[in-house]
């Protein structure tokens, strides 16, 4: 008898010490948004002691009228953000895919800019952008999102174009000509089985610009004129001169949204069964 | 070979990629219903023409008359050929019929007629149990049948396969070529399959193409390439072959002598050649045309019947010895190290064991084995 099996790293989950290390480390990450989540509930105007359990902050966060235009501008950026990026960034992982041409490999790298430059910059660069071409601010609403909605786009495509790129790899370039030789134009292929192949991807790059778009606050800053103003910005400033309950459970409700997102994303981009 | 009987016609075909010539002027008729076989060690173009008589490349030169009509520059699409693909490239995201079916909605086949059709086809490959089904719940052996059921649903001019077996285990691909041969048969279209496995394309295909570095080769049924090959290349490709470069010695009209220096001796061949007297050339003789006898020390040659004294007849010691069932195959040194390979069958259980190695022995073939091959 072998006196004991070698043990591959992953073995070693099952002893206690690396157990109560794991439980370590997500405690560290998740106890903040734990005490968010909870003190939502707590019936007591401070966040300090627990007092009991109550919606009331849900109710005064749903009846004040600005948190509400606030929520409802970000999801609709969100939304215009998702289906613009969605179609620049599917275009632009299928032409890098698709076409050779000359500087493809810088042009490439270049994509991912928008996701590598600090956020600051981006909504300094963008500010400035916008200053400088005169973009109009006094535009009637809902038209006067469309800075906002210009500025999620530059940074959210690449996400999604990232994400389609990776997908179109795998992509097994026969099925594009078994369509041909079935009778299919290369439109008709292009619509029945390079844009089934993207699905996954596309699902999973627009969910991620959606969240994307939905929580961020620095670019957003930056680029939204007088009077219009997102969900994270308007948090932002009721933070400012306290942090209620009520801030506790609308950030409740933005978490929910985004998580509710991620795991949409992560299970459409599950393979379904092996493919050919 | 009348018009009408001919649904192929490649004429003086190349095909360059830059500098690179993948296939270099191919001429070639196809009949009407024949299983036919691009043949062809890889990168010998078979693919890259196989893939302009489905449309996917265009000729750089020459002509490609399908079913009489000039088709080199009509798009796949529109082409009346199908094409069963080495990968099978069956659409993961829709179910076997709905594959089946997606050829005929651009032939504006009524709704009504497509069940009929498509369950028709199914059945043919006997798919039908499984129409329901997604691709990724199948086999791949089930996959190729619904690549197979696609294509011919099409009723198309032409099928083409493209190493239609290569991706299937040894016992499977065994059964399959029979299938295939019998599905041609009972579906009587065209069928164009590119392989690089000889064995393939000798037990399915009616004739054969072999190609080698963009050209042909020679195109005759299985049996002629074997016996009757045109080249050295075809020779030495189709199955195992002994091949000595030699002279000819004397050339008539009812027979030719061969001097060869590797062989040790001479090539009596009872017909005649065509080639210039005094000219290098090759013989080949396969191992299984080559008779073995025990050789005593100093033992006349025994000459073959049919040959003149000392002529295809060779002494020479046995070095190796594979025994393959059926057959055994011998290696045997000439006195100039020279090898040959000889194969026996075995016919009886004890065959195997009248020859062992490092026995002396002769060996000889009739005047009609040793084929002259043109370089």
């Amino acid at each position: 008898m072998a006196k004991r099996a070698a043990r591959a790293p992953l073995d070693y989950l099952g002893s206690p010490a690396i157990k109560g290390w794991l439980a370590g480390v997500f405690l560290f990450l998740y106890t903040p948004l734990i005490i968010l989540i909870l003190f939502s509930f707590n019936d007591s105007k401070a966040n300090i002691v627990w007092k009991g359990f109550t919606f009331k902050w849900y109710v005064k966060a749903f009846e004040n009228d600005q948190l509400r235009e606030a929520l409802f501008n970000s999801l609709l950026i969100a939304v215009v953000v998702t289906a613009i990026s969605l179609v620049v960034g599917a275009l632009m992982a299928f032409m890098f895919w698709r076409f050779r041409f000359p500087f493809k490999g810088a042009l490439e790298s270049g994509m991912n800019l928008p996701i590598v430059v600090p956020e600051i910059c981006f909504g300094v660069a963008v500010l400035l952008f916008f200053a400088k071409i005169g973009f109009p601010t006094d535009l009637p609403y809902p038209l006067n999102l469309s800075q906002i909605i210009i500025a999620h786009v530059a940074f959210a495509f690449p996400f999604v174009a990232i994400v389609v790129r990776a997908r179109l790899e795998s992509f097994n370039p026969e099925l594009e000509f078994a369509a041909l030789d079935l009778g299919a134009t290369p439109f008709q292929a292009l619509k029945d089985v390079i844009i089934p192949h993207m699905r996954p991807g596309l699902i999973a790059g627009g969910l991620l610009a959606f969240t994307l778009s939905l929580d961020d606050f620095v670019i957003t800053f930056f680029a939204s004129g007088p009077g219009t103003v997102t969900f994270p910005v308007k948090v932002y400033s009721m933070v400012r001169f306290s942090v209620t309950p009520e801030v506790n459970a609308a950030s409740t409700i933005i978490i929910v949204i985004t998580i509710l997102a991620t795991v949409l994303a992560l299970r459409a981009q599950k393979p379904v069964g092996k493919e050919s | 070979m009348n018009d009408n009987d001919t649904i192929i016609k490649i004429e003086d075909v190349s095909k360059r990629y830059g500098k690179v010539t993948a296939v270099d002027r191919v001429t070639l008729e196809i009949p009407r219903g024949e299983f036919f076989a691009l043949l062809g060690p890889s990168g010998c173009g078979k693919t890259t023409l196989l893939r302009m008589l489905a449309g996917f490349e265009v000729p750089s030169e020459g002509r490609i008359i399908i079913d009489g009509i000039d088709v080199s520059r009509v798009p796949p699409n529109k082409r009346p050929v199908n094409m069963v693909f080495q990968s099978y490239a069956v659409f993961p995201h829709m179910s076997v019929f709905e594959n089946v079916a997606y050829g005929l909605k651009f032939d504006n086949v009524p709704k009504a007629d497509q069940y009929g059709r498509v369950m028709a086809a199914l059945a043919d490959v006997k798919l039908d149990h499984l129409a329901e089904r997604k691709p990724d719940q199948m086999s791949g052996g089930q996959r190729q049948r619904v690549a197979l059921a696609r294509a011919l649903v099409k009723k198309p001019k032409v099928l083409l396969l493209d190493e239609p077996l290569s991706a299937l285990d040894a016992k499977l691909r065994e059964a399959m070529r029979f299938e295939l041969a019998e599905l041609q048969d009972k579906v009587g279209i065209t069928f164009v399959m590119v392989t690089h496995d000889q064995d393939e394309a000798l037990a399915m295909a009616c004739r054969c193409a072999v190609m080698d570095r963009g050209k042909l080769m020679q195109t005759a049924t299985p049996s002629n390439l074997y016996e009757f090959p045109a080249n050295k290349f075809v020779a030495d490709f189709i199955g195992s072959v002994n091949l000595f470069e030699g002279t000819l010695e004397v050339d008539e009209p009812d027979h030719a002598i061969v001097y060869s220096e590797e062989l040790g001796g001479r090539l009596y061949f009872d017909h005649g050649v065509t080639g210039a007297g005094g000219e290098k050339m090759w013989v080949g003789v396969r191992p299984e045309k080559i008779e073995m006898i025990k050789r005593a020390e100093g033992s006349t040659p025994p000459t073959p019947e049919d040959a003149p004294a000392g002529c295809n007849v060779v002494p020479g010691t046995i070095r190796q010895i594979s025994y393959l069932g059926s057959e055994s195959v011998y290696e045997v040194d000439l006195d100039n190290e020279r090898r040959v390979r000889v194969s026996r069958p075995n016919l009886s259980r004890w065959d195997q064991e009248d020859f062992t190695w490092d026995d002396e022995v002769w060996l000889r073939w009739h005047g009609d084995s040793p084929v002259l091959l043109q370089n």
